[in-house]
This record gives structure tokens, C-alpha cells and sequence, in this order.
């Protein structure tokens, strides 16, 4: 299957993106995740405030059939969330870069994006798995 | 190794991703569960349920024997008349739900779930007082079509006349489609019209072909496991080993429908039921809608005023009624339209509602 996987992000094993803006970053699922998922139909989001500790959980993705756990990138303080994906959570399947963002992160340590994989290591990740 | 239907190759062919279900390797989904589901409610969807068993009961006292089998009456019906029931305990509970066709007085067919074909065919080879089954599963293949397009696209492939008039509702004839003798059954577990479509296993793909090719004017498409799932539960029919198992009775199912109490020669099962229908039942199935936020799912915790009184037997985002739908046992005071409680979802009391169900009606 053919994947997209954009050359000026950075990824977790698990499936999420992000996107440097400014010092914040954006984080939502990768193509590869939603595809894997199959019709998103709802999506429980942290508050605009809450404290990400990388590697552990802020929120849940739902698929008709499964429910995903979706893994912090980062460490920091949620500034903003994507509130129209509580409406049309489908948004993430149909445009998982664009509008289907999932909240923005001011990172405690910008250099934690250094840790996270760059699109030829997922790539990789995706061709081994 | 998993098992494989004779469609196994066809589902691959055609990009379906693949699922162990209950040892089968099945497909869960072609495109989209969605948009399977809406096919199914709107034009039609093919869903490969060779899975499925067949157990047979052939010669004098077949009618006799399997109904003693079944809590459903296959005596009251015609040949030609197929009836949903249960195969039950002597506790009343399920050790499964069937749907047995009578061809004539000498020959019962017995459709079982595919998890349960084991233990079924073993339980009535046990309790069969007169003719023995045969396990025929391994005979037959079987494609359900179903929704509103249905019965146009199966009539263009045969000259058996399958209008309702000849063939209605759990009505059922012999023919072919597509040139492959079939059983034609007006079945199925979706809640929209069509047909289960019974034929030799090595004849499955072809037919299967035949379908999809003469069904793309109609906008057919494949479907999986999973829009069977969000089909069934918009229609509260129940999942064997989720909303009716071996420890809850046909009553609390509020499957009482396909239980005849009073038939002739009885079946196993109708005294614990009797007992229970004269002292009433206290837990009882209901199909509830959330009103806070969230999915049910299998499993998850039914609360009244914080404390456990029961569990979510099934749920799902609804497809078509675009809510949030589930079922579960709760105590019968719990069970009328409009009661209240909560489920728990990862720590958290939602709401919930009782509502009348089918949740979907056709609009």
C-alpha cells in the first residue's frame, strides 16, 4: 500500500506527525494510522492547558471497530485543540495533515523533536512492520 | 492455520483487510465500514457468510427431531418456511441461535453460527432423539445480499421467480443464479430486504463474481464483518457470545418471540423458561442511547447512581441513526423506554437512555 508520508515532518513509532509552527508544534495521526483505523467516528481531546508528558497518553481515536490510544510526541502545555473534529471526526480520514490536525503543543524543550523519527526512518518503520 | 471460505482468494483480489474471526480469516472490511453500511441501506452489499454452518436432519422424523431442538415451531410452518430461534439449555439460555429451513416433513437444514458449529453439531448429535444430524458446513458456501436493490439484482440473474409474492420474508425455493444451484433464502441479519444465498462451495466464487459484475449498475459493493456488526446492532438483532450466550436466557434477550411455550411435544429449555415467565424476569436486554459523549463498546460497565448493575453487551457508532448506540443487560426496573443510567467509559459516567428499538427505521 502506498503511503504518505511527507518529507518535512517528524514521527513517532506510534503513529503520529508533527509539524514545527513557529515554537509550537502540531500534532495529528499519520495516513498510515487513520487508513489502519478505518473510519474515524469520534475523537476525545485534552483541555487547551493540560501538561503532555511524551510518550504517555492524552487522548483516544475511534474507529467503528477499534479504539487507539494516541501517544504525546512531546512533552508540554496543550495551546489549542482541534474542536471541529468532535463534530466531523471523519476529517481525520479524509485529510490527516491538513484538517485533521489534532491539538498544538508549546513544547517544554524544543529539542525533543530531535528524538523523533524523520520520514525516511518511518518509512522504514512502516516497511518492517 | 486459519480457516479460509472458498471466497478467500476473491476477498483478497479485491483488497479486503483480513481478520481472524473465531478461527476463520475473514474479510472486516473492503473500502470503508461506512460506506459498506450505507450500501447495505441504501442500494446493496455482498457479505461472504460461508462461515457459517450448516447442520442437516434428513428422513422420517426429521421435522419431529429438530423441533424438539429448536424453541421455535417448525411444525406450524410450511415447506418452503424458514424460522429464527434458539438452540437452548435446560436453563433456557442459548447455546445458540439458528435459523432452521423446513424443505419437507424429511428434511430440516439448520443454519449455526460459525463459532459454535462444534458445539452445536456435538450438542445435537447428544439430544436428537430419532434421526441424527449431519454436518453439512463444509458442503456449502454462503453469500448474503442484502438491502433495497437486492431482490432486482438477484431476478436478473435467475429465471426463479423471487418476487415476495413467491418467495417472502423467511420464505425460501431452490434455483439458480448465475447459473449455480442455489438455495434462495429472503434472510439475512441486516435489517433491509434480501436474500442468503446457499450453493456448493466449489460454485461460491463464481457466483460471488456474477453478482459483483451484474450488481455494479446498482452500486453494489463487497462487505465485511464489520458493517455486518453496525448493521445487526442498528437493529438490535443479537450477536451470539455478545448479547445472548450461555448465561443469559431467551426471556432476558427479550427473544421470547421464538419461543413457543405451548408447542407440542415441548423443547429443551421450556420449563426453566415456564418458571421464568410466571415469576418474572429480572434483568432484560434494552438498546440505549448515549446522551453524553462517547462510544459504547463490549464490555464496558452499566452504572446506576454510581454503582454496577450491569454491562454493555454491544455498541457502536450507529452508521445510519448517526448515534451513539448500544445494548446491555440491566436490572428490569432499569429496562423501560426512557429509563436512565450511565456507562462507564475509561473512568468516566456518560449518559445513557432506554429507547425503543429497532434504533433504525427505514425512513
Amino acid at each position: 500500500m502506498a503511503e504518505n508520508i511527507p518529507a518535512d515532518l517528524k514521527y513517532t513509532r506510534e503513529h503520529e506527525w508533527t509539524r514545527a509552527k513557529g515554537h509550537l508544534i502540531v500534532v495529528g495521526i499519520t495516513d498510515h494510522a487513520q487508513s489502519s483505523l478505518g473510519d474515524v467516528v469520534y475523537v476525545e481531546l485534552p483541555k487547551v492547558g493540560a501538561s503532555l508528558t511524551e510518550g504517555k497518553q492524552f487522548g483516544v481515536i475511534e474507529s467503528t471497530k477499534a479504539v487507539s490510544e494516541l501517544y504525546s510526541p512531546v512533552s508540554g502545555k496543550v495551546v489549542n485543540v482541534n474542536q471541529a473534529l468532535v463534530d466531523n471526526p471523519s476529517t481525520v480520514n479524509t485529510d490527516p495533515y491538513g484538517e485533521g490536525w489534532i491539538l498544538e503543543v508549546e513544547p517544554s524543550d524544543t529539542k525533543q523533536l530531535d528524538g523523533l523519527l524523520d520520514a525516511a526512518a518511518y518509512t522504514a518503520l512502516l516497511q518492517n512492520t | 492455520m486459519a480457516l479460509r471460505t472458498p471466497l478467500n482468494e476473491a476477498h483478497r483480489k479485491l483488497g479486503a483487510r483480513m481478520v481472524d474471526f473465531a478461527g476463520w480469516d475473514m474479510p472486516v472490511q473492503y473500502s470503508s465500514i461506512i460506506a459498506e453500511h450505507e450500501a447495505v441501506r441504501r442500494a446493496v452489499g455482498l457479505f461472504d457468510v460461508s462461515h457459517m454452518g450448516e447442520i442437516e436432519f434428513t428422513g422420517p422424523g426429521a421435522l419431529e427431531t429438530a423441533n424438539r431442538l429448536i424453541s421455535n415451531d417448525l411444525v406450524r410452518c410450511k415447506d418452503g418456511q424458514a424460522v429464527y430461534a434458539g438452540l437452548l439449555t435446560e436453563q433456557g439460555t442459548f447455546v445458540d441461535d439458528v435459523v432452521a429451513y423446513r424443505f419437507s416433513p424429511e428434511r430440516i437444514f439448520i443454519c449455526v453460527n460459525s463459532s459454535n458449529r462444534e458445539k452445536d453439531f456435538a450438542w445435537m448429535r447428544e439430544h436428537a432423539q430419532g434421526v441424527k444430524p449431519v454436518d453439512r458446513s463444509s458442503d456449502f458456501a454462503q453469500i448474503a445480499v442484502q438491502g433495497p436493490k437486492a431482490e432486482a439484482l438477484v431476478q436478473r440473474l435467475t429465471k426463479t421467480d423471487v418476487s415476495k409474492a413467491q418467495v417472502d420474508t423467511y420464505r425460501f425455493t431452490e434455483g439458480e443464479v448465475a447459473g449455480v444451484k442455489c438455495i434462495i433464502s429472503r434472510t439475512g441479519y441486516t435489517g433491509e430486504d434480501g436474500f442468503e444465498l446457499y450453493c456448493a462451495s466449489d460454485r461460491a466464487e463464481a457466483l460471488w463474481n456474477a453478482l459483483l459484475q451484474e450488481g455494479q449498475a446498482d452500486g453494489v459493493m463487497a462487505c465485511g464483518l464489520g458493517a455486518r456488526d453496525s448493521l445487526r446492532t442498528e437493529m438490535k438483532y443479537a450477536l451470539y457470545g455478545n448479547d445472548i450466550d450461555e448465561a443469559h436466557t431467551a426471556l432476558e434477550a427479550g427473544l421470547g418471540w421464538i419461543v413457543k411455550l405451548d408447542k407440542p411435544g415441548g423443547f429443551i429449555g421450556k420449563q426453566a423458561l415456564e418458571k421464568q415467565k410466571a415469576e418474572g424476569v429480572q434483568r432484560k436486554l434494552v438498546g440505549f442511547v448515549l446522551t453524553g459523549s462517547g462510544i459504547p463498546r463490549h464490555g464496558y460497565p452499566i452504572l446506576k447512581d454510581g454503582q454496577r448493575v450491569g454491562e454493555v453487551t454491544s455498541g457502536t457508532m450507529g452508521p445510519s441513526v448517526k448515534k451513539p448506540i448500544g445494548m446491555g443487560y440491566v436490572p428490569a426496573a432499569l429496562a423501560s423506554e426512557g429509563a436512565t443510567f450511565d456507562v462507564e467509559i475509561r473512568g468516566r459516567a456518560v449518559a445513557a437512555q432506554v429507547v425503543k428499538t429497532p434504533f433504525w427505521k427505514k425512513p
